[in-house]
C-alpha cells in the first residue's frame, strides 16, 4: 500500500558552467510511495518557488525510460537503487521515511555540468555523427523484405538497438568509458546484412571518435552493464573489440 | 477566392502524386547550397525531413529543446508503424489503407492527402530498413505484422515495444551523417520564440539558447515547424513533459491558420492517476489490444467491493465479467478504433462499473492469451511495456489484470497546410503532428509514425523543393534586417513582461488547473453548455496566469520556470481554441463528442450536411474573437457512412 514518507535531499547546485558547484539541504515532506522520484523533485521545486527561491534544474522529458534524457546520480548510483530503470522510472517505494537522499549529476569529463544536475552529453552525438548509421541516401532503396535476416540476428540487433544513450555507463565507469554506448550501436549495426559492408569502418571511426572527446579507456570492470538501465550487455563490447581488430588489421 | 485553397492535384485520386511530382519544380544542385532551410523539430517529421533534405544538398539548420535530437517526443512511440505492404497476404492495399484512415479519421480528412499518405507508406518501411531498423521478424527471416485497432487487416510493423524509438534512431542516425557531412546544422537545447516575416514570407526565426538565455536570429528562404502536438494543454497527457504548442502558437498569430483545434485523441489504455503529485501519464501500447481482453464487473456490487479492496479481479468468476466491447462491437471487438473504446471506457465507469482505487480504471485482462500462447510469447511481444507497468503499478500483469484508463495523447488537429504541407504564410510548411492534415477527426494507431515519416522522408523533399525554386532569386539576408530587430525586440519585451509579473502562483499549479478545466469539459464528453463555461474558465486562467504568476531567476542565463512559463501562456490560448472549436462543432465526429449529438445506442453523429469542413481559425489580435473559415471537404471517391465496427 502506498504511504507517505519525510526525505531530506542533499542537492548538488551548480550557477553555469563555469560557477563552483555546492550540496544544498533540502526537506520535502508527505511524498507519496506511489510516486515517482522525478515528481518528487516536482514537489521540492513547487516548493523553492513558493518560497522565491530558483528551482533545481534537471534534465528529464519523457517520463517513461526511453527517451534517455534524465540522468541522476543517486546515493552513489546512476539512475538511483532501483534495478533496469531510469530514473524517471524510480519511484518513491524505493526509499524510507526519514532516508537522506543524495542527487547529484553525471560527473565524467566527457559531460561536463552546465547548470546544477544537468550535463551536456553532446559528446554522444559527434561520436554517432563520426559512423553511427548505414550511409543510405533517401529512396531507391530495396524492398524491405528484399534480404531476410534471421530471426535471432534481428532480436539481438534489436536488444543492443535499446540503448537510450542516457550516459549512466559512461558516469559508472571509472575511467569515464563510453564503450557500452559505442558498442551497443556497432553491434547493432553489424548484425544486419545493411549496416554489415560498414561495419569496420564504422567501429574504427566512433572509436577514434570518442578517444578525441575524452572518454577513458576500456579495462573491464563492467560497472556500465551494471548501472545501465537497458540491460545492454559486455558482450557489445567483445563485439565491438573484434570489428576493431579486424579494421586494424586490414589497415 | 477564399483564404482557403488546398490545391489538391487535378486528375484520379490514385494519379494525385505522381501527377504533382511529374509537374514539380526542381532546383538545380549547384543551387541547392544556396539555399537555406530552417527545421524545427527532430522527431520523426523534422529529423526525417532534415536528413532528407541535407541529402538532396540543400543547407539545413536543425532545432531542437532537447539536449539531443534523439530524445525528441517520438522517441516513446511503442506500438508500430502502418504500411500497405499486404506482406502477411491478408487482402491490404494502398486503397484500403486508405479507406480505413478516412474511415478510422470519420470522414473529415482529405481524400487527396489521405491516399498520397498510403501511396509513400510501403517506402517508409523500405528506407527504415535499409538504414538498419531492427523490425522485428518471422523465423523464415521475413518481417512480421500486427494488428492495431479499426483494421481487420495486418499491416503494423513494429520493433517490440519500442517502435518509436527504432524509427526515430534511423532519422536520427541519418540525420547525424549529414551534421558529418555539413549539410545539417544542428542547434540542441535551442527554442523557437519567435517566427519572421519579410514581405509575408517565412524567412527566418528567433531562437532562444536556452542555457545561456541568449536571443539568435536566424534566417532561412523557407521554416519548416515540425514540433509535434499540443495535447499537453491537459496538462495530464501521454506527451513528454517538454511537448509544446508554442510554435504552433507563434505561427497562428503570425497569420497561419490554426485548422480543427478541437480534434483531439484519448487514448483508451493509459495508467490511471494516482493521485494529486502526478505529473504525466503513461501509455500502454494499442498493441496490447491484440491479445488483452477488456472489462469490467458486470455486477455493481463486485465494483464496488474492489474499489473498497475487498475483492481482488482474479476473484470474479468468468460469468461475472462484462467484456464490453466484445459485446457492443462483436465484429471489431478489443480493437475498435481509440475514441470509441475511449468512451466505452467512460461510459462503464461513469455508470458505476468502473474499478481501481478512484473507480475510474477498467481492467485489460491477459489471462486467456497466456493459456493459449504461453507466457513466453506474450513476454516477447510485450515484454518491456510488462515490466514498465509493473515498475510504476508494483503489480505484477502476468498474474493480475492491468489496470488502464483513457488518456489525452494526440492531437490532430494542427497548423492548416495545403497539400503541399504549406500554412496559409507563404514559405512555412507544417509536418508531422504539428499539422491537421491526415487524420480527420481520429488518427488510427501506428498511423501517426507513418504519418512524420511521410511528411519527412517522402512529401516535402519535392513540396519544399517546388516553393525553393522559386526562391532562388532571394539572396541571403543579413539578420540586421528591420523585421529581425523588431522581431528580437517584440520577445524581449514578452520575457520581460513574464519576470516582471512576480506573482504568487506556481507555473505548474495554474497548468494543473488548466488542465482540470479541459479534461472535464474539452475532453471526451463536451456540450454547449460545459464548453461556454470552459472558455470563461479558460479567460479567468489567462488573466490569473498574467497577473499572478512567479518566476524567480532573471532572464539571463538557463530559467527552467521562464521556459515553462512561456509555453503555458500559449497552452492557454491553445485551451481556448480547442474550446472554442469544440463550441462551434456541433456535431459528434471522431474524437469530438457532443453529448447532443448521438445515435440511441450512444455512438457518434456526424452532421454531414453542416459540417463536413475543416474549421480554420485565424488570429484576429489580443483583443478579438479568431474568425472562421471553412474549408469544405469534398469525397469524390468514398461514400461517407456512419461508422460501423459492430
Ligand atoms: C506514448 C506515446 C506512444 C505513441 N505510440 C505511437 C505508435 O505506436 N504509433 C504511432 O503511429 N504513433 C504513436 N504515437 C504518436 C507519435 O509518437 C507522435 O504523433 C509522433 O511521434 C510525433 O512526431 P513529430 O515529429 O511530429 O513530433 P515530436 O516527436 O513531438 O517532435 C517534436 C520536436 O520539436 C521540438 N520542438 C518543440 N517545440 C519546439 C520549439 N518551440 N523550438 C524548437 N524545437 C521545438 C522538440 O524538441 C522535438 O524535437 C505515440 C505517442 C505517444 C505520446
Ligand atoms: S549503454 Fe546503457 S547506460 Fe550506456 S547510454 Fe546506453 S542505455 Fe545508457
Ligand atoms: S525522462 Fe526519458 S528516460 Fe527518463
Amino acid at each position: 500500500m502506498e504511504k507517505l514518507i519525510n526525505l531530506t535531499l542533499k542537492v548538488w547546485r551548480q550557477n553555469g558552467s563555469k560557477a563552483k558547484g555546492r550540496f544544498e539541504t533540502y526537506k520535502v515532506n508527505n511524498v507519496s510511495t506511489g510516486s515517482s522520484f522525478l515528481e518528487m523533485l516536482d514537489m521540492l521545486n513547487e516548493q523553492l518557488v513558493n518560497e522565491d527561491k530558483v528551482p533545481v534544474a534537471f534534465d528529464h522529458d519523457c517520463r517513461e525510460g526511453i527517451c534517455g534524457t534524465c540522468s541522476l546520480y543517486i546515493n552513489g548510483r546512476p539512475h538511483g537503487p532501483d534495478d533496469d530503470v531510469t530514473t524517471c522510472q524510480l519511484h518513491m517505494r524505493k526509499f524510507t521515511d526519514g532516508q537522506t537522499i543524495t542527487i547529484e549529476p553525471w560527473r565524467s569529463t566527457a559531460f561536463p555540468v552546465i547548470y546544477d544536475l544537468m550535463v551536456d552529453r553532446r559528446a554522444f552525438d559527434k561520436i554517432i555523427s563520426a559512423g553511427g548509421y548505414v550511409s543510405v541516401n533517401t529512396g531507391g532503396v530495396p524492398d524491405a523484405n528484399a534480404i531476410p535476416i534471421a530471426k535471432a540476428d534481428a532480436d539481438e540487433a534489436m536488444d543492443s538497438a535499446s540503448c537510450i544513450g542516457c550516459g549512466a555507463c559512461v558516469a559508472a565507469c571509472k575511467n569515464g568509458s563510453a564503450m557500452l554506448f559505442v558498442s551497443a550501436k556497432v553491434s547493432q549495426l553489424a548484425m544486419l546484412p545493411q549496416g554489415r559492408i560498414e561495419a569496420s569502418r564504422r567501429a574504427k571511426a566512433m572509436v577514434a571518435k570518442m578517444d578525441e572527446l575524452g572518454f577513458g579507456n576500456c579495462t573491464n570492470t563492467g560497472a556500465c552493464e551494471v548501472e545501465c538501465p537497458k540491460n545492454i550487455s559486455l558482450s557489445n563490447i567483445a563485439r565491438l573489440n573484434r570489428e576493431f581488430l579486424y579494421a586494424k588489421f586490414q589497415d | 477566392m477564399s483564404k482557403i485553397n488546398a490545391r489538391i492535384p487535378e486528375g484520379p485520386l490514385a494519379q494525385k502524386w505522381t501527377n504533382y511530382k511529374d509537374h514539380q519544380k526542381l532546383v538545380n544542385p549547384s543551387n541547392k547550397r544556396k539555399l537555406d532551410v530552417i527545421i524545427i523539430g527532430t522527431g520523426l517529421a523534422g529529423a526525417s525531413a532534415a536528413a532528407a533534405l541535407g541529402e538532396m544538398g540543400f543547407n539545413v539548420k536543425n532545432f531542437c529543446i532537447q539536449d539531443s535530437p534523439r530524445r525528441a517526443h517520438s522517441i516513446a512511440a511503442q506500438g508500430g508503424i502502418n504500411a500497405a505492404k499486404n506482406y502477411p497476404n491478408d487482402g491490404d492495399s494502398v486503397f484500403r489503407l486508405f479507406y480505413d484512415t478516412i474511415k478510422g479519421g470519420d470522414y473529415r480528412s482529405r481524400e487527396g492527402n489521405v491516399h498520397r499518405l498510403a501511396e509513400v507508406s510501403n517506402s517508409i518501411i523500405d528506407q527504415c530498413v535499409a538504414q538498419g531498423v531492427p523490425f522485428a521478424r518471422e523465423y523464415g527471416g521475413l518481417l512480421d505484422n500486427r494488428s492495431f485497432g479499426g483494421a481487420q487487416v495486418s499491416r503494423t510493423f513494429y520493433a517490440k515495444g519500442q517502435t518509436g524509438q527504432q524509427l526515430l534512431l534511423g532519422a536520427y542516425q541519418a540525420l547525424m551523417r549529414q551534421v558529418n557531412l555539413g549539410t545539417v546544422t544542428m542547434y540542441t537545447r535551442t527554442e523557437l520564440v519567435e517566427i519572421v516575416l519579410v514581405d509575408g514570407k517565412a524567412h527566418g526565426i528567433i531562437s532562444r539558447d536556452l542555457v545561456t538565455g541568449e536571443l539568435q536570429r536566424h534566417f532561412g528562404h523557407a521554416v519548416v515547424l515540425a514540433t509535434g502536438g499540443y495535447g499537453n494543454a491537459f496538462f495530464l497527457s501521454t506527451n513528454a513533459m517538454g511537448s509544446n504548442g508554442s510554435a504552433l502558437v507563434k505561427a497562428y498569430q503570425k497569420g497561419a491558420m490554426f485548422a480543427n483545434p478541437c480534434m483531439a485523441q484519448i487514448h483508451p489504455t493509459c495508467i490511471p492517476v494516482h493521485g494529486e503529485s502526478q505529473s504525466k501519464l503513461t501509455l500502454m501500447s494499442e498493441s496490447l489490444r491484440n491479445d488483452g481482453r477488456i472489462w469490467v464487473p458486470k455486477k455493481k456490487e463486485d465494483a464496488e467491493a474492489i474499489r473498497s479492496g475487498k475483492l481482488k479481479a482474479t476473484q470474479i468468476a468468468e460469468e461475472n465479467r462484462d467484456y464490453y466491447l466484445e459485446r457492443r462491437y462483436p465484429a471489431f471487438g478489443n480493437l475498435v478504433p481509440r475514441d470509441v473504446a475511449s468512451r466505452a471506457a467512460k461510459e462503464r465507469c461513469d455508470a458505476g462499473y468502473g474499478v481501481g482505487a478512484t473507480g475510474l480504471a477498467v481492467y485489460l485482462d491477459f489471462k486467456s492469451s497466456i493459456e493459449r500462447l504461453g507466457q513466453k510469447t506474450i513476454e516477447d511481444r510485450y515484454g518491456n511495456l510488462f515490466q514498465m507497468y509493473e515498475k510504476i503499478v508494483d503489480e505484477n500483469p502476468y498474474e493480475t489484470p492491468m489496470m488502464i484508463y483513457p488518456a489525452m495523447h494526440y492531437t490532430m488537429g494542427g497548423i492548416w497546410v495545403d497539400y503541399e504541407l504549406q500554412t496559409t504564410i507563404p514559405g512555412l510548411f507544417a509536418a508531422g503532428e504539428a499539422n491537421f492534415s491526415d487524420h480527420g477527426a481520429n488518427r488510427l494507431g501506428a498511423s501517426a509514425l507513418m504519418q512524420g515519416l511521410a511528411d519527412g522522408y517522402f512529401v516535402l523533399p519535392y513540396t519544399l523543393q517546388n516553393y525553393l525554386a522559386d526562391e532562388i532569386h532571394t539572396k541571403r539576408m543579413t539578420t540586421n534586417e528591420p523585421e529581425f530587430v523588431d522581431a528580437e525586440r517584440a520577445v524581449k519585451e514578452r520575457f520581460a513582461q513574464l519576470m516582471g509579473i512576480k506573482g504568487k502562483r506556481t507555473v505548474d499549479s495554474l497548468h494543473k488547473e488548466l488542465g482540470l478545466v479541459m479534461w472535464d469539459f474539452v475532453g471526451m464528453g463536451r456540450n454547449k453548455k460545459g464548453l461556454e463555461d470552459a472558455i470563461q474558465k479558460i479567460a479567468a486562467i489567462k488573466k490569473e496566469f498574467w497577473t499572478n504568476v512567479r518566476i524567480p531567476g532573471d532572464q539571463s542565463g538557463m530559467n527552467v520556470e521562464l521556459e515553462k512559463a512561456s509555453r503555458l501562456a500559449d497552452f492557454i490560448e491553445i485551451g481556448d481554441l480547442m474550446a472554442r472549436d469544440a463550441l462551434n462543432r456541433e456535431e459528434s465526429c471522431g474524437g469530438h463528442f457532443r453529448e447532443e449529438y448521438q445515435t440511441p445506442e450512444g455512438e457518434a453523429l456526424r452532421q454531414d450536411d453542416k459540417f463536413a469542413y475543416v474549421s480554420c481559425w485565424e488570429y484576429k489580435g489580443e483583443k478579438q474573437e479568431p474568425e472562421l473559415h471553412k474549408e469544405e471537404l469534398i469525397y469524390e471517391t468514398v461514400k461517407m457512412v456512419q461508422r460501423n465496427y459492430k
